[in-house]
């Protein structure tokens, strides 16, 4: 399990961070911390696109931890 | 002014008034030279949007004194006069003040015949609109940002934000235009929106008509999405309403915040064809007819 923390970092930032994690772990499950809603958005698409499967959890008002799943082979 | 205009006009005598604007802002590209040019047709978009012709300048400029050298500010002048030259608009001066980010822009005074004005509230049931230039600027800009945006797509975009509305604004008043805006930061559908929010029309809007920079398509499904499109989105959610058919990236497009957009044009269906044949004679290639107003629910746009 690999922890993202991109709280603090506005767009497109998140998404290159959570785009670097998973190529560097293609195999594993990634935790992204976000605190915006647009920040959200743009994980989940990023996750989206590259078929990971996707968990979201309120932690307390925008904040927010997705969990994303890679692709079984 | 009665509505939401970006220029203000300014009535001297009976055949002559003056059209003044002001607009600046922060980098959008790396190289400072393109981002003088940039924020320079930016500027002078909103006089050519009026129909106007703009004559003189004056630059507003923000710097950072003790972060940025100060050759970076002579490019983006020199991109700046570059775009001023091409307009025929002589720079009289301006005003420099120490800021921790970078902006830059020009306030402009041009000129028009009164009864000439373009407003951009003004469509008339049964017209057409055209856009004439392709949209997806925001996301590329996004994706520059992140360092993820192709080579080919940031020369391409860079070109267009570069270029005037010039031609296309002393097109447009040869057409018989019944309103006109630019298309910047509320995308698109926002500024269409703000063109048929106070009429007894409603817009249809043909989005696989609607040009746009294909590269933004695939960035915006990898989350190149800037924050200003969601606020678009948001903000007219109550009077946009897309057919489902209508792809997700082709709807980010619509609502993109544009830098440097093209101008979006109404006049009457019989006036159309004859000016879209004037852009593309005059090498507005991208220029498309993208919608029409019709009789409907006040103030609405379908999107098709």
């Amino acid at each position: 399990m690999i922890e993202i923390d991109v709280r603090g970092f506005s767009c497109p930032i998140p998404v290159v961070k959570t785009q670097k994690a998973m190529r560097d772990n293609p195999k594993d499950m990634l935790t992204v911390l976000v605190e915006t809603e647009v920040s959200k958005e743009n994980v989940s698409r990023l996750a989206q696109s590259r078929k990971y499967s996707i968990e979201e959890k309120t932690v307390s008002g925008d904040e927010y931890v997705l969990t994303l799943t890679p692709p079984q082979k | 002014m009665e509505s939401a205009e970006d220029a203000g006009v300014y009535k001297l005598t009976a055949d002559l008034a003056l059209v003044q604007t002001v607009d600046f802002f922060t980098p959008i590209v790396d190289d400072p030279f393109d981002f003088g040019r940039i924020a320079v047709a930016n500027s002078l978009s909103d006089i050519y949007a009026k129909g106007g012709k703009p004559l003189t300048a004056l630059n507003i400029v923000c710097f950072p004194v003790k972060t940025l050298e100060i050759s970076v500010l002579r490019e983006i002048f020199r991109g700046g006069q570059e775009k001023m030259d091409e307009a025929g608009v002589i720079l009289l001066g301006g005003h420099t003040v120490e800021d921790a980010e970078l902006k830059y822009g020009l306030s402009v005074t041009g000129i028009i015949h009164p009864s000439a004005v373009v407003f951009n509230n003004r469509p008339k049931a049964g017209d057409r609109l055209i856009l004439t230039k392709p949209l997806g600027t925001g996301i590329i800009s996004t994706a520059i940002k992140g360092e993820m945006a192709g080579e080919k797509a940031v020369s391409r975009i860079v070109a267009s934000m570069c270029a005037l509305n010039r031609k296309a604004s002393e097109q447009m008043v040869l057409e018989n235009p019944s309103a006109c805006t630019d298309i910047t930061g509320f995308g698109l559908l926002g500024h269409a929106s703000e063109m048929i929010r106070c009429t007894d029309a409603c817009i249809e809007l043909d989005s696989s008509a609607v040009p746009f920079f294909p590269e933004a398509a695939e960035l915006s499904e990898m989350g190149m999405v800037p924050g200003g499109l969601y606020r678009n989105r948001d903000y007219l959610k109550d009077v946009v309403e897309i057919s489902k058919d209508v792809p997700r990236h082709l709807v980010d497009i619509l609502f993109d915040p544009q830098t440097s957009g093209g101008l979006l044009i109404s006049l009457p269906e019989k006036n159309a064809g004859a000016l879209l044949h004037r852009m593309h004679d005059q090498g507005i290639e991208e220029a498309a007819v993208i919608g029409r107003v019709v009789p409907g629910p006040p103030g609405r746009i379908a999107v098709r």
